[in-house]
């Protein structure tokens, strides 16, 4: 099972083309307020990161998702074997 | 001020749409003529944007139930089904509905929206898994909020997805409901239910199909995509609206299931909020006896859809990927909808203009719909 911090990195690299020219991202990265993540990107990165990571992410959590660290931290608990 | 901020951006963007001549989604229709025709903007309009696909809002049959219903039962119900609201045409209409799709009972709604949000939400809670198609209609997504059951997305018609999301799911699959419709309302495609309702006998979850757009239009008798497919033993649950191919106001839910009579008293979108009126009962149980006594008006509503799709596509503009009583356009940007939709209405046609986030795919597009009682010439105007 992948640790948080492979969740991380694994996660940046969905990120990436969705972040500006020249933009780092970090962990207090804001999905909406930094990257401009509209409610359709915003599924897309979902549908992504669900392929990367061979999870289901259920919609209930997109309201305490507010920063990269929020989506890591909630990939790596469904990473989890339930 | 801090409570209003949200709406700043909001209002730009109508200012927005506003500029180029009107807000589109602020069209009056100021006299209606028929079932396809009205007066908008001063002028005479074909009507191609109504889900009134069997033309039965002027049937002079379903005019004359309502208006004895009105005279002899009065305006409204005034209250809930679970008080006063349950009059003997609203428990007629129950089981109407129950003996037409053949299922034990029928649980009758206000409205399509409550419909969906009232079986959801009563069918599912926290602990259980929704899986629903990634295109569903928002009364769909409303319920699932409701439920406070976990909720899953996946891919528009896409098998595949839903398999593998349910493989990940492991044993909770008992407790999951799937959510697929019969006719998508954005692109007007079927969803392939003989092939997600197989998936059944391995994972054993339940399925809801919401049939608001192919009751009437589907199907021999005019039941559904669960009929036309041959599938409906396999359908756990059916929901629908009274105000598309019916022609009225309300929605329904049928099932086999005892459990649907008991949701009666759980469901809060059944429970909180007035029945619908004697009149809408009234005219919604005469035309579900039309749709069932004239096979035609479908088979005129398939005409004037093939009509439509080939003329449409035949002139280059990119079309869902079927053809059905909902016809879709997909333009390159939102400026060019706009100005195409406000193009046709000045010709006298009216569609619906659907922008993003609206559309799949954050598209823009122009979404015709065509009705049984359009004549040829009028279809012909549209294009």
């Amino acid at each position: 099972m992948p640790g948080y911090e492979d969740t991380l990195a694994g996660l940046y690299e969905v990120l990436k083309p969705y972040a500006g020219d020249g933009q780092v991202l970090h962990e207090e990265t804001e999905l909406v307020a930094d990257l401009g993540l509209d409610s359709m990107k915003s599924m897309q990165l979902l549908l992504e990161a669900e392929d990367r990571f061979d999870i289901s992410i259920p919609l209930n959590i997109l309201p305490e998702v507010r920063t990269v660290r929020d989506l890591a931290g909630q990939i790596h608990h469904l990473t989890i074997p339930r | 001020m801090a409570l209003l901020r949200k709406f700043h951006q909001l209002a730009e963007a109508q200012k927005a749409l506003g500029e180029g001549g009107g807000d589109p989604f602020k069209v009056v229709v100021e006299r209606v003529i028929s079932p396809t025709e009205a007066v908008v903007n001063g002028r005479r309009t074909i009507l191609a944007g109504t889900n009134n696909y069997l033309g039965l809002t002027f049937d002079p049959q379903c005019i004359e139930a309502a208006l004895t219903a009105v005279r002899e039962q009065g305006t409204g119900t005034t209250g809930s089904r679970m008080a006063n609201g349950t009059f003997a045409g609203h428990m007629a209409l129950e089981r109407e509905l129950a003996d037409f799709f053949g299922r034990k009972s029928a649980v009758v709604f206000s409205t399509g929206y409550l419909a969906n949000l009232g079986i959801i939400s009563a069918l599912t809670g926290p602990g259980d898994v929704i899986l629903l198609d990634a295109d569903c209609h928002a009364s769909i997504y409303d319920g699932c909020r409701l439920s406070g059951a976990e909720v899953i997305r996946f891919r528009h018609n896409d098998v595949g997805d839903l398999d593998k999301r349910l493989r990940r799911l492991g044993d909770q699959t008992s407790k999951s409901l799937i959510i697929i419709e019969g006719i998508y309302s954005m692109l007007g495609d079927r969803a392939p239910v003989a092939e997600i309702s197989a998936l059944k006998r391995e994972y054993g979850f339940y399925l809801l199909l919401d049939e608001a757009h192919s009751l009437g239009v589907l199907g021999k008798r005019g039941r559904g995509l669960a009929e036309e497919a041959g599938v409906e033993q396999r359908v756990d649950f059916i929901v629908g609206t009274f105000s598309k191919s019916l022609g009225g106001t309300g929605g329904f839910c049928v099932s086999n299931h005892p459990e649907l009579e008991l949701t009666r008293y759980i469901s809060r979108p059944y429970i909180f909020t007035a029945s619908p009126s004697p009149s809408v009962v009234a005219s919604t149980r005469t035309a579900l006896k039309i749709l069932q006594e004239r096979p035609d008006l479908r088979s005129r509503l398939w005409a004037n859809a093939h009509r439509l799709y080939e003329q449409l596509q035949g002139i280059g503009l990119k079309l869902g990927p079927e053809v059905s009583p909902i016809v879709a356009a997909r333009l390159s940007s939102k400026e060019e909808a706009i100005a195409f939709w406000m193009g046709l209405l000045e010709c006298g046609v009216y569609v619906n203009l659907i922008l993003p986030p609206a559309a799949p795919n954050g598209d823009s597009m122009l979404r015709c719909s065509v009705s049984g009682a359009h004549t040829t010439k009028q279809v012909d105007q549209i294009c």
